[in-house]
């Protein structure tokens, strides 16, 4: 199973790291989305800073739908679905796999996006180790979500507006668990920070889990 | 050749018709003439003996019923064509009563707090889950065949599921972590301080809603189930057509 994975992640980030598409669209997308925040609110630097955290995860999950959408793209031209079908992988590993690739973008998305909030939004960075592991779960939970919906949608003419609408109410909680463990560490409060934490690494669990038992049903038929 | 009208009602729905209605039509007297206003919320209180029963078929029987059946469905040895369509049957009752419950919802609050809305735990809850039921019914919409469509109708609806206890701790904790308590506790409604004539129409309006609930699943699974068999016949037709064609060719 880790060994198929490892293979599907490779295959998928060595697809984003030849076509380019994620750092010339997705990234620029979500500096883009960073800039029209601070046109829609203010550039009243008070309420960008305290409403950063929010805008961040925002941001996020719009560009991680963009990745997930594109994670199922690839698979959608010259049917490399019919041939991941056939492959002979085990569905749990290519869940794993495909999961793993979006959550490592996402990750270097949310490297990147730091820095725009920082400078954008002048927002400090307090207590690195209830960021990190916030940023860590996060990612891994809506990577998890998002592939379980993906492949749901996947092949369907209407993919494009459905996954939003499957995704966003589930990722609902991780978003608002994510954006409370921010603010409390950048406000100064890690204490409050911390339930916010276990309850995205619960809804990682769960997701995670639920993908790898559900992936390879799902692939089959999608 | 005609065929005869398919009927759609058996004894059983119709007694369980007539036991709705009469059930229902006691709920409006109850709740508009017989229980007195309530102290603080005057008249808008009667507005609560539609909004606790609706939120009660919606939430718990009908989208229980929905996970109940799509797990019966998954399960291989349970697996048959019954669990799907009472599943998507009961989500779709479940979300226009939920939808009903929050458009209720929100005229009583409007009432009572000044506001159409406000980001109480339970009505985020609420909300999202409404969203979710409709990302549900939004999959049971896409064309494919009868089995694959049931099969990821049920595993949206298990995930669906699985999302709404993390949904009510997040939203639970977003309120009490970072705003006062909520004005008013729904809660407060269903402990044993409210009496008499109040408590009894609530009790009321929790069974007619339940009967009405099985009165209308009874009718949409047959529904669904005609719909079921005329796709079928009319699959039967094409083929039948095709062949006379080869026939005569």
């Amino acid at each position: 199973m880790w060994r198929d994975a490892a293979l599907v992640a490779g295959k998928d980030l060595r697809v984003e790291a030849r076509s380019r598409v994620a750092i010339n669209q997705v990234v620029p997308f979500a500096l883009l989305v960073l800039v029209v925040f601070a046109f829609a609110l203010d550039s009243d630097r008070d309420t960008l800073t305290r409403v950063g955290p929010g805008l961040f995860w925002v941001t996020v999950l719009f560009s991680g739908l963009l990745a997930i959408q594109r994670s199922f793209v690839i698979e959608a031209s010259d049917d490399a679905r019919d041939a991941l079908r056939l492959s002979g992988l085990d569905g749990a590993g290519i869940f794993l796999g495909k999961a793993l690739a979006v959550a490592v973008q996402l990750v270097a998305l949310e490297a990147v996006l730091t820095v725009g909030v920082v400078v954008l939004y002048n927002v400090r960075l307090h207590d690195p180790l209830l960021l990190v592991l916030t940023a860590l779960a996060t990612t891994v939970g809506l990577a998890a979500a998002g592939t379980v919906y993906g492949i749901i949608a996947a092949g369907l003419r209407v993919r494009d507006t459905l996954l939003p609408l499957l995704v966003l109410p589930v990722l609902a909680p991780a978003l608002l668990a994510s954006a409370r463990a921010c603010e409390a560490a950048l406000t100064g409060a890690p204490g409050d920070g911390w339930p916010w934490v276990r309850l995205l690494f619960v809804f990682a669990t769960i997701y995670v889990t639920f993908g790898v038992v559900a992936f390879g049903p799902l692939l089959e038929e999608a | 050749m005609t065929t005869p009208p398919v009927r759609v009602g058996t004894p059983t729905t119709r007694i369980l018709g007539w036991l709705t209605a009469v059930s229902l039509a006691l709920t409006a007297v109850m709740a508009l003439v017989v229980s007195p206003p309530d102290v603080n919320m005057q008249d808008s209180v009667r507005l609560l003996y539609l909004h606790v029963p609706t939120a009660w078929l919606a939430m718990y029987v009908s989208f229980g019923v929905t996970t109940l059946a799509s797990v019966l469905y998954l399960w291989k040895r349970t697996r048959s064509r019954f669990w799907d369509l009472t599943a998507g049957a009961s989500a779709e009752i479940g979300v226009l009563f939920l939808g009903l419950t929050l458009l209720i919802g929100s005229i009583w609050g409007r009432i009572t707090w000044g506001v159409w809305w406000t980001w109480d735990a339970r009505l985020t809850t609420t909300a999202v889950l409404f969203v979710l039921y409709l990302g549900y019914l939004a999959v049971r919409k896409v064309p494919a065949t009868p089995e694959v469509a049931a099969r990821r109708s049920a595993i949206v609806a298990v995930a669906a599921f699985l999302d709404v206890p993390i949904v009510h701790q997040s939203v639970e904790w977003w309120r009490t972590l970072h705003q006062d308590a909520t004005i008013l506790d729904e809660r407060r409604l269903l402990d044993p301080q409210i009496h008499g004539s109040m408590a009894w129409t609530l009790l009321l309006g929790v069974v007619a809603f339940t009967l009405l609930y099985c009165w209308l699943l009874a009718h949409r699974f047959q529904l669904a189930a005609l719909e079921d068999r005329f796709a079928d016949r009319q699959l039967q037709v094409a083929i039948d057509e095709r062949r006379a064609e080869a026939v005569t060719s």
